[in-house]
């Protein structure tokens, strides 16, 4: 029945930032995509994210900012995957970023980041081709 | 240290790993669980089952924070649905139980039905049995929402609660067979709601008809609550923790239980060999395409090709 592997992602809302709408598109395109998607909810601490991520074996953790903290938010996560061993988990960010932060973004560890605009199935064709379910 | 040494020492990425190889049907999760098995039999499991937003998530999240602070470490394993034509899957009943995850005694896991239909998986029964191994003192199953007749959960809990909410259907629903009758504990969930006492009486009404099937002693109690507040939570545990007693109170009760679960777990595992392996394997052998054409072309009808590849698959020398 389950000949290969599921991609298993997380969609994480990080910080005090209420408008989930986009992530919850987003969760849903990813379930129509076939992956499997944790949806964690809102306001949550980097610290939860990072284990929810590791107790839920996931490939590949969406974050999502609309309300300006990403400059301290995602490092933060990719921080503590580092410290927890889970670096092999890939990160990526989606919502509302000013263009000088997204290098910056990307030098730390974020894999790509999605702005407004950006159709869903490129979004989902991104993980396909960058998200690799891991091996035993 | 080898896996399972990692896991029964409580190794979260372990633990996390061993889980998603079970789900992807990973053949080297097998060995492991059979180096788990040893360690397993010490964990008391609740199983939490009901419609779909009747608030088995906020109980169980509710349920956590009691256990923690009586010093209980807890296993939570929380099934969604997968969708028949993706294969795609939301998990969110993390949602509601979120702020446990900075605690170490507590381990979360959401897991997705992937085309089982009795409201957890094989893979849901082994991941219980991990979060046996590593040491969680009670792990509560949250079934996926289900509706009438999503019974599986009862072999693999001890205890298995059934949520309600008021005003779903009439006391004709309460007369069919099915899930009602497996509830070890009722709990009517959002009881602020109109038709509260109605629905009480109405499931108090099934349990008396019903004398026969308590005749060990154990009469399931009806309980109200309003999870989200926390009210009637406590009451909840105590009927768990009376249950539990009740369980250990006779070795009849006790043999009977390991007897009806061994039997279950087996008969499950192997049907699920059986389809992973032996049909995949008449899929691959093109055994399957071609009774398929045949049929199509009306050349032969179904019961009959079952039956000659069943026969040839499980009888080779029986042609």
């Amino acid at each position: 029945m389950n000949q290969k592997r599921k991609i298993r992602v997380l969609v994480a809302k990080p910080g005090l930032d209420g408008h989930d709408r986009g992530s919850r598109i987003i969760a849903r395109a990813y379930r129509d995509a076939g992956f499997e998607v944790v949806y964690s909810g809102l306001h949550q601490t980097p610290e939860e994210v990072v284990q929810a991520a590791i107790q839920e074996d996931v490939d590949m953790i969406g974050l999502s900012s609309l309300a300006g903290a990403h400059m301290y938010l995602f490092p933060r996560v990719i921080e503590l995957l580092q410290e927890n061993g889970a670096d092999d988990i890939v990160v990526c960010g989606g919502g509302i970023f000013p263009e000088e932060d997204i290098p910056k973004l990307k030098k730390i560890g974020i894999k790509e980041i999605f702005t407004p605009g950006t159709p869903l199935g490129a979004v989902v064709n991104w993980v396909e081709e960058n998200v690799k379910p891991r091996d035993s | 240290m080898s896996i399972a040494e990692k896991i029964i020492s409580g190794d979260i990425r372990s633990v996390a790993r061993l889980i998603r190889d079970i789900d992807d049907n990973v053949p080297g999760a097998k060995e492991v669980l059979k180096d788990l098995y040893p360690s397993t039999g010490k964990a008391y499991v609740v199983g939490i089952t009901g419609a779909p937003g009747v608030g088995k998530s906020t109980l169980v999240d509710q349920m956590v924070t009691h256990l923690r602070g009586a010093g209980k470490t807890v296993g939570v394993l929380a099934v969604d649905p997968t969708s028949p034509f993706s294969g795609g899957a939301i998990l969110g009943d993390r949602v509601r139980m979120q702020r446990h995850s900075m605690d170490e005694g507590v381990f979360i896991r959401s897991m997705a039905t992937r085309g089982y239909f009795g409201g957890i998986t094989q893979s849901t029964r082994s991941a219980i049995d991990v979060l046996d191994a590593m040491g969680k003192d009670c792990i509560i199953v949250e079934t996926v929402g289900v509706g009438q007749d999503e019974i599986d959960i009862v072999q693999s809990a001890h205890t298995t609660i059934i949520v309600l909410v008021p005003g779903m259907g009439d006391d004709i629903q309460a007369l069919k067979a099915g899930i009602l009758e497996i509830g070890d504990i009722f709990v009517i969930n959002k009881d602020d709601r109109e038709g509260a006492d109605r629905t009480v009486n109405d499931i108090r009404l099934m349990i008396e008809m019903d004398e026969k099937r308590y005749k060990d002693g154990w009469k399931p109690p009806i309980l109200t609550a309003q999870a989200v507040f926390d009210k009637g939570v406590k009451e909840i545990l105590d009927e768990i923790e009376k249950h539990h007693k009740h369980l250990q109170s006779s070795a009849q009760i006790q043999s009977l239980r390991n007897y009806e679960k061994a039997r279950n777990d087996l008969s499950e595992m192997i049907k699920d060999k059986i389809i992973h392996d032996v049909l995949d394997e008449i899929i691959q052998s093109g055994e399957f395409e071609k009774s398929l054409q045949l049929i199509l072309k009306g050349e032969i009808d179904p019961y009959t090709a079952c039956d000659t590849i069943v026969l040839k698959k499980l009888k080779p020398g029986n042609k």
